[in-house]
């Protein structure tokens, strides 16, 4: 635990002491607001959901942009090396370097706190999808972000590395979708179902709280987060 | 303290090393020579632990490096080749971050980062971003970083390619510095450096070992190829045609001698010939007065030289 911790310290001072940071908080939330509100004073209605429906769609672009240099900068710049040769253990590393990324998504949710305080000042929001909403974003954002780190283990190009991140999370966005389900055999229709990630937001978006839903998000991380493992522990044996 | 046995190494069809064994003792600074892409940065990657052999096995410090990669780890300072370093944090987060994963203790920290800077002279720079600096500084950067844990063994990748000599001989002082109690790999083809620095010598040549030994018993090894140095005081057209006759001389070519009326040679002999009696017989039989003879110390560059670009056969 302690390495994992000391490689998150790393990895959030090499985003605070360089602009990536900022430029990924500032961006989005100007972009995330801006979105909101746009619409909001047109409906007319105090509640969040537009907000959040906004995520998965916000997040395909941001969070491979966030993700893409974790492993492909250590690969380009040859410091792979300093860190494998490390006392630290495969999976620390990638623990290390998701928590990183989450941590800093995870501030950047909470400074879009006065979008709520702004909905409940002008009207009366249901807690319920409230709180659902920014629990399944965090779920998708950190889904996302093992998609994107496992996307930023098999290049050293950033680029390539947030072009394949954006075209997984992408794909495991839209095989849950009705236009998706269509054009497959009835029998993978609920398999699709089952595996896409807009599903299972929208689910929890509504303030319903399953615990398949959660699991569903776990095991979506916990494979990505494998996946990163198994690249990187397969590179010792190249 | 360190066993290679029977490594071997294949990228796809390429035999990058080939079935090298060898160990290093305790205190032993060991000079890995090699021309480009004979296979030492890979030698060394597997004995850091980066990558694994395809056969054979690495021991260091009693731990087998598939059974126990991080035990190994925590007894090597490694650095590299190119020094690898991250760009976006300074020089002490960077320090900090290797002083927490290697295990340092919280109130031990921060001396043990000082007394590193002040080893490696890093103290007007410490707050600096490590992308921002020179590349002596860098160079430095990594040396303290595979240093901090005070680690039993270096293995150092090329660490004084691309400084200035006044620098190199920082380095290699410090390196010395350090060998007294600890054992040293560094890889270099910079032979001077070699001598200057190291109690023991490795050859290896596309990818297999040929050399091992001190570097004076490996210019010894070779001594019977040392070219011999002959002067004497006789007709230049006689002692032409005893030494083109003479079966132990292979070639010879004149050198200025800088005295009226002597002669130089320096003389390649054949292969096994006892060149210098027999240049002495020589003189003897045909009357010649000598003003020197002797044989050429040979460098290790010669001995180099030899083992790595002779074909096979």
């Amino acid at each position: 635990m302690r390495n994992v911790l000391a490689i998150v310290r790393k990895e959030l001072k090499t985003y605070f002491n360089s602009p990536i940071a900022y430029i990924f908080m500032i961006v989005f939330l100007t972009l995330s607001s801006w979105l909101f509100f746009r619409g909001f004073f047109l409906i007319g209605q105090a509640e969040m959901r537009p907000f959040f429906s906004l995520m998965p769609w916000l997040f395909l672009f941001f969070i491979p942009a966030l993700t893409m240099r974790l492993w492909a900068e250590e690969r380009k710049l040859g410091t792979v090396e300093i860190l494998m040769t490390l006392p630290v253990k495969d999976w620390e590393l990638v623990m290390g370097k998701f928590l990183a990324g989450f941590i800093l998504l995870c501030i950047t949710l909470l400074l879009t706190f006065p979008l709520p305080v702004a909905v409940a000042a002008l009207g009366d929001p249901d807690p319920g999808p409230l709180i659902g909403g920014y629990l399944g974003t965090v779920l998708m954002g950190a889904a996302y972000m093992a998609i994107g780190l496992f996307a930023s283990t098999i290049t050293e190009n950033q680029i390539i590395a947030f072009i394949v991140g954006v075209v997984f999370c992408f794909a495991m966005l839209i095989v849950g979708e009705e236009i998706v389900l269509f054009s497959v055999p009835d029998f993978l229709a609920p398999l699709f179902r089952y595996l896409g990630l807009g599903v299972h937001f929208s689910s929890i978006g509504r303030g319903v709280l399953d615990s398949r839903d959660i699991v569903y998000y776990l095991s979506v991380i916990g494979f990505f987060l494998y996946m990163c493992v198994h690249t990187i522990e397969g590179r010792r044996w190249r | 303290m360190i066993e290679v046995e029977n490594v071997t190494k294949r990228f796809g069809t390429v035999v990058a090393v080939d079935n090298v064994s060898f160990t290093v003792k305790k205190g032993e600074i060991l000079g890995f020579l090699g021309p480009n892409g004979a296979g030492k940065t890979t030698t060394m990657r597997m004995i850091t632990g980066y990558i694994f052999p395809d056969s054979g096995t690495v021991r260091v410090a009693g731990y087998d490096i598939f059974e126990n990669p991080i035990e190994i780890r925590k007894h090597i300072g490694y650095l590299p080749e190119d020094n690898p370093l991250y760009t976006d944090i300074s020089v002490m987060d960077y320090l900090e971050f290797l002083a927490q994963v290697r295990d340092i203790p919280k109130e031990k920290r921060r001396a043990r980062i000082d007394e590193v800077v002040d080893i490696c002279g890093l103290g007007d720079v410490l707050y600096r971003d490590i992308g921002e600096l020179s590349r002596g500084y860098r160079q430095r950067v990594g040396l303290a970083g595979c240093m901090i844990h005070d680690p039993e063994i270096l293995i150092l990748d090329e660490p004084t390619s691309g400084l200035d000599p006044n620098q190199v001989v920082g380095i290699r002082e410090l390196i010395k510095e350090l060998g007294r109690e600890k054992t040293v790999i560094i890889s270099t083809h910079i032979l001077p450096e070699v001598s200057a620095t190291c109690n023991r010598v490795i050859i290896i040549n596309k990818g297999k070992l040929v050399a091992d030994g001190s570097p004076e018993e490996l210019s010894n090894m070779m001594s019977g190829r040392a070219s011999v140095v002959i002067g004497v005081r006789a007709p230049k057209e006689e002692v032409e045609n005893r030494l083109r006759e003479a079966p132990f001389v292979e070639s010879f070519a004149e050198t200025p001698s800088g005295e009226e009326g002597v002669l130089r040679y320096r003389i390649t002999p054949s292969d096994g010939a006892k060149a210098t009696e027999e240049l002495f017989k020589l003189a003897v039989q045909n009357g010649w007065v000598l003003t020197e003879l002797y044989r050429e110390r040979v460098s290790l560059e010669e001995v180099f030289r030899q083992l790595t670009t002779s074909e096979e056969g």
